[in-house]
């Protein structure tokens, strides 16, 4: 049996008001589970509130009100804070902002040593989670000398070192060139597949998303549409009215189907439409 | 150890072109966009921006940088100001110019960007969303009114709507002011539906220059540089590979629809 790991029950969440203005609500009436090994990608455009509920899944923020219960934690027990942290990593955009270190391995041991792991253990922890996302090999050199791909995946390796259930990732890729983001997204799915980690990606790159066991997507707060990628991407108009892209092959697809033509809903690969296109022949 | 990041690049970018700059990471195109304003100077061969030969002892470069303005990756994070106005006035208040100008050219910047001078002149650039930092950004190069605009990744990290309302108004600055621009980006479909031209650099060298659809016919040798082609051109070149007869100069989604449609004899 799969067990729910993370459960948002009737969250708000409003953040305090600035320079005497209302305060601006963020999440609104968000109810959601997150299975232990899913892979779930949200979207939505900036101010959505995805970083909001990211930020919720590990008591970086708490509810205003309603619950979050994470690994059978509350997140507003201040006392099971530290605990919530060491299930739950984060990851965030800014490559530059997340290394502390002088050398790879020591910012990867950060976490352990915080943790009060014994030394042979950070030792063999900070080898293996090198290794889990091929970075091993740079464990001498200084984090400023790496690619923002690669300094993403030592990031990863810091959050991994705490032996996590679940990792948050908030738009790791958004400054990272093409190579960069293949290479943190590979690092992802692999995490997920073999260590049975699991995933919450925030992203607002489509072709991200496609390989997630479900697609959530955000507006002003509140999840407006959630389900397979192929069932998300299905509903093309929907997410051109929340300002987000669909793959071009997604909306030839709809725009083919729109005069008529037998293009099944959700077509999200070059390959499907290749296929389709060329059977009816 | 030194390296050859720029070898033998010969180019000319003629006024009022649009032109996209696309390369694998570590190829050369930044430390090339740097050559256009006489950040960097070769250690051979010349440079000339409107006639004038960058690497001549005595060429005023402030003229220069006045005239090529560029917008580097992630320009917000060289917002000071303390309100928007002093921000995006310091460069022409720098060179002199009376309050009332500066305020017009302010005004005309913020315009550019679409952002309205009133609502937003106090406030402090810190303040504002992502988006519009980057626009704030951009206006404050734009206010030096230069002939020609290079951006380095202006769309980098900013959501769809984001990434299409700057692409717009760098469009549009390019269609009715006449603005030479230069793009450089990952972003092929971008270059695809904005650009005229498409210089493609691999290490340091130029290896192809013409429009977007010549570019992209080169499919195999921009995969072998670990580029690509916009996924709908892809996607005309998979067809046709499958035995579809299609035209593979595709480099929009209309364009393809029309195609298809036409090939697999549909009634329209």
């Amino acid at each position: 049996m799969t067990e729910s790991l993370i459960r948002f029950t009737d969250v708000n969440f409003i953040y305090a008001k600035t320079h005497g203005g209302e305060g601006l609500a963020a999440l609104k009436d968000v109810n959601l589970e997150i299975f232990q090994g899913e892979f779930v990608a949200v979207l939505g455009h900036n101010g959505s509130g995805k970083s909001t509920l990211a930020k919720h899944v590990n008591a970086l923020l708490t509810p205003t009100s309603g619950q979050v219960i994470v690994a059978g934690l509350n997140t507003a027990d201040q006392e099971k804070v530290w605990e919530i942290r060491q299930k739950v990593g984060m990851v965030f955009q800014n490559p530059d902002n997340q290394l502390v270190a002088t050398t790879v391995e020591e910012d990867v041991a950060f976490g352990p040593e915080n943790l009060g792991v014994p030394s042979p253990e950070i030792q063999s922890r900070v080898t293996a989670s090198l290794e889990t996302v091929g970075m091993l090999s740079y464990r001498l050199h200084s984090p400023h000398q790496l690619s923002g791909g690669q300094k993403q995946r030592v990031a990863i390796a810091g959050v991994i070192s705490m032996l996590p259930k679940c990792i948050v990732l908030d738009e790791p890729t958004a400054m990272l060139d093409p190579d960069g983001r293949g290479e943190v997204m590979s690092t992802i799915h692999s995490l997920n597949k073999e260590k049975g980690i699991t995933v919450l990606h925030i992203t607002h790159h489509m072709d991200e998303v496609i390989g997630a066991d479900r697609v959530m997507v955000m507006d002003e707060g509140r999840i407006v549409l959630q389900g397979t990628p192929r069932e998300v991407f299905s509903q093309v108009e929907l997410l051109r009215s929340l300002h987000l892209d669909v793959p071009q092959v997604t909306d030839l697809a709809e725009r083919l189907r729109h005069r008529g033509h037998e293009i099944p809903l959700g077509t999200l690969t070059v390959n499907e439409m290749v296929m389709h296109l060329c059977q009816s022949d | 150890m030194s390296q050859a990041a720029l070898r033998n690049v010969s180019v000319e970018i003629g006024d009022g072109e649009f032109v996209g700059l696309i390369g694998p990471t570590g190829s050369g195109k930044s430390t090339l966009i740097q050559h256009f304003n006489g950040l960097l100077m070769p250690d051979s061969g010349k440079v000339y921006v409107d006639g004038v030969d960058l690497t001549r002892k005595g060429t005023q470069l402030r003229l220069i940088r006045q005239k090529v303005g560029m917008v580097f990756q992630y320009p917000e994070h060289q917002l000071f100001g303390e309100t928007v106005l002093e921000d995006v006035g310091f460069g022409p208040r720098n060179g002199g110019l009376s309050d009332e100008a500066v305020i017009q050219r302010v005004e005309e910047a913020l315009a550019y960007v679409g952002l309205d001078y009133e609502a937003i002149k106090n406030q402090s650039p810190f303040e504002l969303s992502g988006g519009q930092k980057r626009r704030v950004a951009i206006a404050g190069v734009l206010a030096m009114r230069p002939a020609a605009l290079i951006l380095d990744e202006p769309t980098a990290g900013l959501d769809p709507e984001g990434r299409e309302e700057i692409l717009a108004q760098i469009k549009q600055l390019h269609a009715e002011g006449g603005m030479t621009v230069v793009l450089v980006t990952h972003s092929m479909e971008d270059v695809a539906r904005f650009v005229d031209r498409l210089i493609v650099i691999e290490q340091g060298a130029i290896a192809l220059d013409g429009t977007p659809v010549e570019v992209f016919r080169q499919a195999a040798r921009l995969k072998e540089m670990g580029l690509g082609v916009p996924e709908i051109t892809d996607l005309m070149h998979e067809l046709k590979a499958h035995g579809l007869d299609v035209n593979t100069d595709i480099l929009t989604v209309a364009e393809a629809e029309k195609e298809i449609i036409r090939v697999m004899g549909w009634q329209t």
